[in-house]
């Protein structure tokens, strides 16, 4: 899959969201469940205000020293026996892949979950160079067999509902057991297990890499991550260039934050924490490369966009936002959806496919509210927007023209006095009963399903004159 | 007695004048004088919020002249208090304007918050028999922080039962442009709000911003619900033993 998922404009993508009422039932409830175990973690830690600036902090203070990091997270790797591939794109990274796969002669690799493979197209590269590959998350492997993209960041199949899944199974793999979720994942399990045990190399992305230790930390449910790091000899892991931590007492603070803030566990079942092995060591993979792939982030790096490297995928963003729970993640267009996808999708792939995206948002501001490390998402959402205004030619003339009459009025208290004193009888023509009908260009799309007053013929200020010459309406009600 | 500047908001000013008013008479009743300083025209919101600085720094200029004069500035809208907030960093380069805006930013309260904070009064002795729900708007609950003062005052109204609203978090779908610029998405969105109001079986739907109200209310009285909508003002401004303008004279 890469990062743009379908070919479709915005609108028609909006329209099968919205038409898709499972989805939108599948959605809403997951928003609520993991709305309400999201705040219960974050209450338990007593001081969640504290852990999320500390969170800022670390992320922060990583993207600021990002050079010195990376140095040191490559020298610790190497030092311990791995490889190591800085990719300044997504094509590089796919490449460098490619070659190790060959060396190695692989036909056969089983993957973990990773969001940055994805963005590449990693595994479409693989499959055309002849490997066969298999994710091994339960979610991505159903929509892998079922060849459709994920609509969300942690929850990859959470449009999908259990019959749903059922079908897909028995159509693509011949399953014939009930819906029941246990019986599926056990009939996967079956499969996955002999994947694992025949990979001749393992691919997983990296939530952090410890810069002091060269050591990689996956954070997971299922434990497959954890045989895609163990059982074939050689294992790749890839990397967004910014998912770094300083040491292990950071590392700490970081899933703790983002365990609670993703899916409200304290911890997840598997936190592994591990790399290139050393000779002291018996097992593990005989083969390690990092492969920390740029692909546009150094340029957001120093950019009023900057903040958006903080993230930490925890996709809490996505579980808060009421745009996202309406249309669902496929209309974003991109593997990255919601207020994150919203930030990231556009200075990854640009504004000509994505430029709807940031207008997609009523800036409510429940994705900063959740963020664990406070990045003010709905602020860069509002930056995209300042950007596409500076870029001539990117907003329509239409709204130009009304901003710019906005800054005159506004800036001009007679031009406004003179004009709402005026908007009764201006509008008059287009409003009846009280109310505005429709007739007034961008209002239609108010008053095509909401009723909207027609300006008061008593602007308050007029009122407010009478009301002091009155004196004060309680002297009036006394007197 | 003390002093106030009100900042009306352009919506109560053109469409719900009732709003100001109620404001008006519920500081005098607190013993607070008001004064309108006539040159207030927009925040510059809807400019800023579409991505037009430059239009904003020009609405923002003239607020803060029209301003400069007051020790407090009172509106009754979260999201038009919120926008003053956002002043000094859309004047972070410009030394000359820049701790004017920030002056500004300081003195601004919205209503509840003025009443709660300043005022220190949690009973304004008002009274409105029913049952009402309230909308916390987005902008005045993350971007103001004010959570608690609306509820506080609201459970002092005699006669008042308040009914939690349901998903009370997320946004109603009016977002200023965004209202007319994602038009089905907000629909959905003020659909279920729509739902969720009428769940509580309110007679009165409360909300503390004009916007939203406007958004909400609109989609209400297209549906034939009878809700009531109104503005905390208003509700706050409902005594007994006189003509004011609360729901009484809407």
């Amino acid at each position: 899959m890469a990062l743009k998922i379908n070919e479709e404009k915005f609108d028609d993508r909006v329209s099968q969201g919205l038409q898709d009422s499972f989805m939108r039932g599948a959605v809403s409830s997951a928003q609520e469940r993991m709305y309400t175990r999201r705040l219960s973690a974050a209450e338990e830690l007593g001081n969640w205000e504290e852990w999320r600036s500390l969170g800022e902090q670390i992320r922060q203070h990583v993207l600021k020293n990002l050079d010195y990091y990376l140095m040191q997270l490559g020298e610790n790797v190497s030092r311990r026996g791995g490889h190591v591939f800085f990719a300044k794109t997504g094509a590089e990274a796919v490449q460098y892949i490619k070659e190790v796969a060959e060396q190695k002669q692989a036909r056969k690799i089983v993957k973990s979950k990773s969001m940055v493979t994805e963005e590449i197209s990693m595994n479409e590269a693989l499959i055309d160079a002849g490997c066969e590959v298999v994710e091994s998350d339960l979610g991505e492997y159903i929509l892998q067999i079922d060849n459709e993209p994920p609509s969300h960041i942690v929850v990859p199949a959470l449009h999908k509902n259990k019959s749903q899944i059922r079908d897909v199974l028995k159509k693509k793999l011949g399953y014939e057991q009930s819906d029941d979720p246990y019986e599926m994942t056990k009939f996967v399990r079956g499969i996955l297990r002999k994947k694992f045990m025949e990979a001749e190399i393992g691919v997983t992305g990296c939530n952090f890499a410890v810069a002091n230790t060269g050591l990689i930390c996956l954070v997971t449910n299922e434990g497959n991550g954890d045989l895609v790091m163990s059982i074939p000899k050689t294992q790749i892991v890839v990397m967004g260039m910014e998912r770094i931590v300083p040491t292990m007492e950071e590392l700490d603070v970081l899933v703790s934050l983002l365990c609670r803030s993703s899916v409200g566990q304290k911890l997840t079942s598997y936190v592994t924490v591990a790399g290139p092995v050393t000779g002291e060591e018996g097992d593990g993979p005989e083969e390690f490369h990092l492969v920390i792939v740029d692909n546009g982030r150094s340029e957001i790096l120093g950019s009023r966009f900057q903040p958006v490297l903080q993230c930490i995928r925890c996709a809490s963003c996505i579980n808060v936002c009421p745009v996202y729970r309406h249309i669902g993640g496929f209309s974003y267009g991109s593997i990255y959806p919601g207020p994150i996808g919203a930030v990231l999708t556009p200075l990854l792939k640009g504004y000509d496919d994505f430029r709807e995206l940031p207008y997609a948002c009523s800036l409510c501001g429940a994705c900063t509210d959740a963020c664990p490390v406070k990045i003010p998402l709905h602020e860069l959402i509002l930056k995209h927007r300042q950007a596409i205004v500076e870029k001539e030619g990117h907003s329509p003339l239409a709204e130009k023209l009304a901003m710019k009459m906005f800054g005159m009025g506004t800036a001009s208290p007679s031009l406004y006095q003179l004009a709402s004193k005026l908007a009764p009888s201006v509008v008059s023509p287009f409003t009846s009963d009280g109310r505005f009908g429709k007739g007034i260009g961008p209002l239609n799309n108010w008053v095509n399903i909401r009723e909207l007053p027609a300006p008061s013929k008593e602007r308050f200020r007029d009122w407010f004159i009478d009301h002091k010459k009155r004196g004060t309406t309680d002297e009036r009600n006394h007197s | 007695m003390m002093k106030v500047a009100l900042f009306a908001t352009c919506l109560a000013d053109m469409f719900r004048p009732n709003v100001g008013k109620a404001t008006v008479e519920l500081l005098e009743h607190l013993g607070v004088e008001t004064e309108f300083p006539d040159s207030q025209v927009c925040c510059g919101q809807p400019a800023y919020n579409t991505g037009y600085v430059k239009e904003t720094k020009k609405a923002a200029k003239n607020m803060i002249r029209a301003f400069e004069k007051a020790e407090y500035v009172v509106t009754p809208s979260g999201s038009c208090a919120a926008m003053f907030q956002e002043y000094p960093d859309l004047f972070r380069d410009d030394p000359k304007w820049h701790d004017p805006a920030k002056e500004l930013a300081d003195k601004t309260y919205e209503l509840t918050q003025f009443i709660i904070d300043v005022l220190n009064i949690t009973d304004v002795g008002a009274r409105l028999e029913g049952k009402a729900t309230y909308h916390t708007s987005c902008h005045m609950m993350r971007l103001l922080g004010v959570k608690d003062a609306p509820f506080t005052l609201l459970s002092h109204v005699r006669g008042l039962e308040v009914e939690p609203l349901p998903n009370s978090q997320n946004c109603c779908g009016f977002g200023g442009t965004f209202s007319v610029k994602m038009p089905r998405i907000s629909e959905q969105m003020v659909d279920e709000k729509v739902d969720n109001v009428l769940k509580t079986g309110a007679d009165y739907l409360i909300g503390a911003d004009s916007g939203c109200l406007l958004n909400i209310g609109g989609r209400l009285e297209r549906l034939g619900k009878k809700v009531k909508v109104m503005h905390i003002a208003e509700v706050l401004n409902c005594r007994q033993g006189g003509n004011y303008h609360g729901f009484e004279n809407q």
